[in-house]
């Protein structure tokens, strides 16, 4: 059963007088519970499509069924609420919040969720346990290490107990040794249940995944 | 514990601002002097009306008082061709007042002149005022020792005094004063009683009683000083013949004050053939002194509201700092699922504690400022709870206005431009 169905998508970029095509016709199928890893040159559209499926941005034609809803119909609050209940994001480069502490920046979406202040206090106590980070629930993540700011943010992305995690390299900024360790970390979610989509150069890393995509000049390239 | 949603949106405003201090205070600064200087300006303004007020008030807003002036051509003509000027206010004016006006209640001529006066070896000029019993009715002052005179002391011209505590020092009286004879302009008065004097008010037209001595039956003053009155000026002597220095009018009510006062100036202009009189009615003063103050409301509120401005645009000025500064803040959050909404509402809040902080600390200069000022001169300051309330909806409202617009340019944010935003 599909959780993500991409129809022909295309994303224009107009710069200048040029057209940029970052997607050239995508046409895909993710199943519910699947493990991506979605490689390919630098410049092929990988981000690009991580937005779209992340609704953070519009494909320029095409359609895309998100658990068999159309998204393209939707407002943008539609577009905020459902990032929030089914989407968890991990970065390249972390985008942890400097001023907020390790917990406060795990509980970010439940802060949006609405959620009391002590509840969403033991869930964030309970998600740095489990991404190891319990010690330092009370640190910036300036004093944190690269691997271990990664780790607040894949606790953050989990916070909502989101459908699918997007992860555009989320071991790009890391050394392959704390790589391993978060690819571990995502592993033992997806065998939890949650889907999740990667975007990474290294094979290594697109090893941990179940399947691999490969994109090339904004179309998919192959499926393997 | 159980906060709510708006006071946690506070506090996350508040931690956000401490996250830069310096920056926070000095952008409140512009707040805190515009509210300050509104609340200060207020209780000064409020202050001094209210002085106004208490003066007007004390004149008694149901009076009226007519005075005699020497008019302007007397003035010129007195002292080349007669040596004797004639006018002002007369005791037909006064008979005519009493007959004519049915709203007046009450009415109280007085003559004020200024006598020898000598007790036993003392000789000291006093000035005195005759008139009626019913000056003390109009003019309500505490009895010292003795009596005062009545209705039968000035219909039998009785030779009687009634002196204020000021002329009573002069002239060194004491209790036992009372029931002596004093002789005044080479007549002798029995001394009946000493009533209290009130200190002079500035701009109060009524002749105040630091400036009095004595009361004497009018009718006495008449029968024994006549209304002939030698007049030294530079030098020269004039002769002055007026019968009546002053009438005060009591209305029946204050809705015919303006009426009966109206009616007495069309009365006088009638029977005086020179303006050598001049009505005031305290409580046109009153309309004045509120039409005064509401002017200078308007006028210190603009000013307060240019301070006010300013402090508006610093903060205007820092969001709009904060939210290009925090632009991948903005991304992050609305990446994780916050609406534009929100993000409008976490910076609206954040201009809001900060302008209402301001306005809070601006209010504590605005009420010490006062304080100050009363305490080192005797500037008369009051603060109302409606001039602390207003500032204090103001400095919110500014939040909103100058917040407003950073707020929605944060929420205009596209996300994916803003997460790429090193
Ligand atoms: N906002 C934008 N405006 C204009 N062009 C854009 C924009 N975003 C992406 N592009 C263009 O679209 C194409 C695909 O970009 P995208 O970021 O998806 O590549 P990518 O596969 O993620 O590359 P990398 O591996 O370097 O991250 C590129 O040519 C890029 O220049
Ligand atoms: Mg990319």
């Amino acid at each position: 059963m599909s959780i993500v169905q991409f129809e022909n998508i295309h994303k224009h970029y107009q710069m200048g007088s040029e057209q940029v095509l970052a997607l050239n016709g995508v046409s895909l199928s993710f199943d519910k519970g699947s493990f991506w890893a979605i490689m390919g040159p630098s410049g092929s559209g990988k981000s690009t499509m991580m937005n779209i499926l992340g609704c953070l941005d519009r494909p320029t034609s095409g359609e895309y069924l998100l658990e068999d809803k159309n998204v393209g119909v939707l407002d943008d609050n539609s577009l905020s609420d459902i990032r929030l209940k089914y989407i968890g994001f991990v970065f390249q480069s972390f985008n942890l919040m400097p001023q907020l502490s390790v917990q406060k920046n795990i509980e970010l979406p439940l802060y949006y969720l609405g959620w009391e202040a002590d509840k969403s206090a033991e869930r964030a106590k309970e998600l740095a346990e489990k991404v190891g980070l319990s010690e330092r629930l009370n640190h910036k993540p300036a004093e944190l290490s690269g691997g271990q700011m990664q780790r607040v943010a894949v606790a953050r992305s989990l916070a909502a107990q989101p459908h699918i995690i997007l992860a555009d390299e989320p071991t790009g900024n890391l050394d392959s040794h704390t790589g391993e360790q978060i690819m571990r970390l995502l592993t033992e979610l997806n065998a939890e249940g949650t889907t999740i989509i990667m975007v990474t150069h290294e094979p290594d890393i697109a090893g941990y995944a179940k399947n691999r995509l490969h994109m090339k000049d904004g179309k998919v390239e192959k499926i393997e | 514990m159980h906060q709510s949603r708006f006071a946690r949106n506070i506090l996350l405003g508040i931690e956000n601002l401490l996250q830069h201090k310096l920056r926070s205070f000095l952008t409140m600064l512009g707040v805190v002097f515009g509210v300050g200087s509104v609340v200060a300006m207020l209780a000064v303004g409020e202050g001094a009306s209210r002085e106004a007020m208490k003066q007007i008030e004390k004149l008694g807003s149901n009076n009226i008082i007519i005075n005699s002036i020497k008019s302007i051509e007397e003035e010129s003509t007195s002292t080349q061709r007669s040596h004797m000027s004639v006018y002002g206010l007369t005791y037909m004016d006064y008979q005519r007042i009493n007959e004519t006006f049915p709203n007046v209640r009450k009415s109280v001529p007085a003559k004020l002149i200024r006598k020898e006066a000598r007790v036993e070896a003392r000789t000291l000029e006093l000035r005195i005022v005759g008139t009626t019993q019913e000056w003390f009715e109009l003019v309500p002052r505490p009895i010292l020792a003795g009596k005062i005179f009545g209705e039968n002391e000035v219909k039998n011209i009785a030779p009687v005094v009634v002196l204020t505590e000021f002329g009573a020092r002069k002239l060194l009286a004491t209790k036992n004063t009372i029931g002596q004879t004093v002789r005044i302009g080479g007549d002798s008065f029995e001394v009946i009683g000493i009533i209290k004097s009130e200190a002079a008010q500035a701009g109060n037209i009524q002749i105040p009683d630091q400036q009095i001595d004595a009361y004497i039956p009018i009718s006495t003053v008449k029968e024994y000083f006549g209304d002939i009155f030698l007049k030294v000026t530079s030098g020269s002597f004039t002769l002055e013949q007026i019968e009546l220095h002053q009438i005060i009018v009591q209305a029946d009510d204050i809705a015919n004050v303006e009426s009966t006062a109206i009616g007495i100036e069309r009365m006088l202009k009638n029977f005086h053939k020179k303006a050598d009189y001049e009505i005031s009615v305290p409580l046109a003063l009153l309309k004045q002194a509120e039409a005064t103050k509401r002017r200078n409301a308007i006028v210190l509120g603009s000013i307060a509201c240019i301070s006010l401005l300013v402090g508006g645009i610093g903060i205007m000025n820092i969001m709009l700092a904060s939210v290009t500064e925090r632009t991948r803040e903005i991304g992050i959050r609305r990446a994780i699922g916050a609406r534009r909404s929100q993000i409008i509402t976490q910076f609206l809040i954040e201009a809001v504690v900060l302008s209402t902080l301001g306005g809070i600390v601006g209010l504590a200069v605005g009420i010490g400022i006062p304080c100050i000022i009363t305490y080192f001169s005797d500037m008369p300051t009051v603060i109302t709870l409606g001039s602390i309330l207003l500032p204090l909806f103001i400095s919110v409202g500014i939040g909103i206005i100058f917040g407003l617009y950073p707020a929605v340019n944060a929420a205009k944010v596209d996300p994916i431009i803003a997460l790429r935003h090193e």
